[in-house]
């Protein structure tokens, strides 16, 4: 017999909290087991109810001052003491950059597994959570178990559906921190101008890559975007190497799921390929007809996208009226 | 003199990967290896550290279970000063935990480090956890997702890039700091380079020469399996005369598959 029981959560960013209650309450389930949210912070005790009506049976609430902003090691002090205490048998993390390290170093400090970046969690026969993630850079989904308990996963940001609020019963437990002193010290933060919109929630977008020779022909893409009502995406390069975009889509980028991708200019490399596996139409516009892109395409043109896109934006504004 | 230490490791490489359609097993066994970009991009910044900063060495080491000389020698072009490869066939079935925990092993053998500099995460698993988990075995503090990084004194100060925040952390040496790509473009080693390589260092341990316990090694995790995702792509190649009519045809096939209009 396992002494291990309960499914946890934790993130320090609320909203991936929240999206990872909807899944987190399926495993749960199927483990007959409950579920509980490790809340840490300064001043957050408000949050409770929402956490609790969207499926919390627990919060385990660590609120002092010196917790306000996120630093690795006070953060693992509290979560670590929780869960050797606790002993629950599934603990995900929300996979961000500061989650990440918190979860691998929870797992090491515990001497157990750690999954990161699940972007499917079911239960076996056995009662073993089972964790799918795209690895080989992206060719392939690997399907990973544990061999101890806690299993500890990490979830990125909108992989779940943020599940719908309603009347549920949670208890809170108020917990005595200590603080572990950090190693690092944060001596700056500039935030970055976060794009409004996500490109996560875009019902069509177009996207370019290296095939787009200056960064004013953008409005190439623009103009057909906006005769699409959707938005504009890029490959890795153009953020990352011209800086044209902050964003890219891809494997080390965002995952979308739109329901019509356009990619113009990109080579259709596994990485990119990776972000857009569950959009539903992809079409693919490069001037080499060997193109990866266009083994995974659904409509492929061979062209140049200087001369199919402004036709093309053409032909959609006569369909769409 | 100061010491940096760069975690290097021998990756499958992707882009060279191929598919077996009919079973959608990836052929790894027979696919070419590279150096890690990830890593790469972190020697490459050792390298500059040890440029700028004079008095530094700056070594390698390479956890793995098969053959990994090219590799070294090409971070020993790079400029890297000594490579130690630890290499033992009880390694081809270590987990991110075994990684972490024989690398932090051999840095303890190695010892008299500073800064230990490892990719952010690696271009074939792509996990991300091996640097975080040497940082707790080790007891060190960590500086993830890095992509700018000085020495001032006995301090290190980065800048980590997060999802919506650009943090500038410094931490007390010795630390463990993970890179990310933007950090730099790592050179290309020229023909001198690659001269001056073949005559430098190549440290060869195995696991009986760290002395690591066994247990430790087994994995904590099982990997059930890893498919290839099964592409159900349709291919259909959209002609016509000119731009104008090929753009028609498309918009039509678009309409018709009820992704554009409402
Ligand atoms: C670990 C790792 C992670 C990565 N993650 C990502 C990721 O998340 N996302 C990502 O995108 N990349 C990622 N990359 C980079 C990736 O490997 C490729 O380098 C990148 O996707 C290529 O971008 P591209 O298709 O825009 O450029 P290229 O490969 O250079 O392709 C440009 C294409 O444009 C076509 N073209 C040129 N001119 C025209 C024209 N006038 N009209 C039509 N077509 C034209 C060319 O035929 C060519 O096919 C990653 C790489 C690594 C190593």
């Amino acid at each position: 017999m396992s002494e291990f029981k309960g499914v946890w959560i934790f993130s320090e960013k609320f909203d991936l909290t929240l999206e990872m209650l909807g899944k987190a309450r399926e495993v749960a389930d199927k483990l007959h087991s409950k579920l509980s949210v490790v809340l840490i912070g300064s001043d957050i005790d408000e949050r409770v109810n929402e956490l609790v009506r969207h499926g919390a049976d627990k919060v385990y609430l660590a609120s002092d001052p010196a917790l306000e902003r996120f630093q690795v090691e006070t953060y693992l002090g509290v979560l670590h003491s929780l869960v050797a205490n606790y002993k629950p048998e599934v603990v995900l993390i929300g996979s961000t950059k500061n989650g990440k390290p918190l979860a691998s170093r929870l797992a090491t400090r515990l001497r157990v597994g750690c999954v990161p970046d699940c972007v499917r969690l079911d239960v076996d026969g056995e009662g073993r959570l089972v964790c799918e993630r795209i690895t080989y850079g992206g060719s392939a989904f690997a399907k990973i178990a544990f061999r101890g308990k806690p299993q500890i996963a990490t979830v990125p940001q909108r992989a779940f559906e943020k599940p719908a609020p309603k009347e549920h019963d949670g208890q809170v437990v108020k917990i005595d921190v200590k603080i572990e002193p950090a190693g690092t010290e944060v001596v700056g933060v500039k935030p970055l101008g976060s794009s409004s919109v996500r490109i996560e929630d875009a019902e069509v977008i177009v996207s370019c890559g290296r095939g787009l020779q200056n960064k004013e022909d953008r409005v190439l893409l623009d103009e057909l975007a906006q005769a699409l009502c959707g938005q504009v995406g890029c490959s890795r390069p153009l953020a990352e190497d011209r800086k044209w975009f902050s964003e890219w889509v891809g494997l080390s980028g965002h995952k979308v799921k739109p329901k019509l991708y356009i990619a113009c200019g990109i080579s259709g490399v596994i990485q990119h390929v990776a972000g857009i596996r569950d959009a539903k139409v992809v079409v693919a516009i490069n001037k080499d007809e060997q193109a990866p892109i266009f083994e995974v395409a659904d409509y492929g043109v061979v062209g140049d996208l200087y001369q199919i896109l402004p036709a093309l934006k053409e032909a959609i504004k006569k369909h769409v009226q | 003199m100061r010491r940096i230490i760069v975690c290097l490791k021998q990756a499958v490489d992707v882009a060279q990967l191929k598919v077996d359609a009919a079973t959608r097993q990836l052929v790894t066994a027979s696919a070419p290896r590279k150096m890690s970009d990830f890593d790469k991009n972190a020697l490459e910044e050792a390298v500059r550290l040890k440029e700028k900063l004079g008095d530094t060495e700056v070594f390698t080491v390479t956890v793995c279970s098969e053959d990994a000389k090219s590799v070294l020698r090409e971070a020993l072009a790079i400029g890297a000063d000594k490579a130690y490869s630890v290499n033992d066939a009880a390694f081809s079935g270590l987990d991110t935990f075994g990684t972490a925990y024989v690398l932090a092993e051999a840095l303890r053998k190695i010892g008299g480090f500073d800064l230990v500099l490892c990719g952010e995460t690696s271009l074939d698993s792509f996990s991300g956890l091996v640097g975080s988990r040497l940082a707790e075995l080790l007891g060190l503090p960590l500086v993830s997702s890095v992509r700018k990084i000085s020495v001032e004194g006995e301090c290190v100060v980065a800048e980590r890039s997060l999802e919506d925040a650009v943090e500038t952390v410094k931490a007390c040496m010795p630390a463990v700091v993970s890179v990310t790509r933007e950090i730099n473009q790592p050179r290309i080693p020229s023909l001198m380079m690659i001269m001056k390589a073949s005559k430098k260092e190549i440290v060869a341990w195995s696991m009986a020469d760290l002395g690591v316990s066994k247990e430790l090694l087994e994995p904590k995790i099982e990997v059930v399996e890893v498919l290839a995702p099964k592409t159900e792509r349709k291919k259909i190649r959209i002609k016509g005369e000119n731009a104008t009519e090929i753009a028609e045809n498309l918009a039509k096939a678009l309409v018709q598959e009820g992704v554009v209009g409402r």
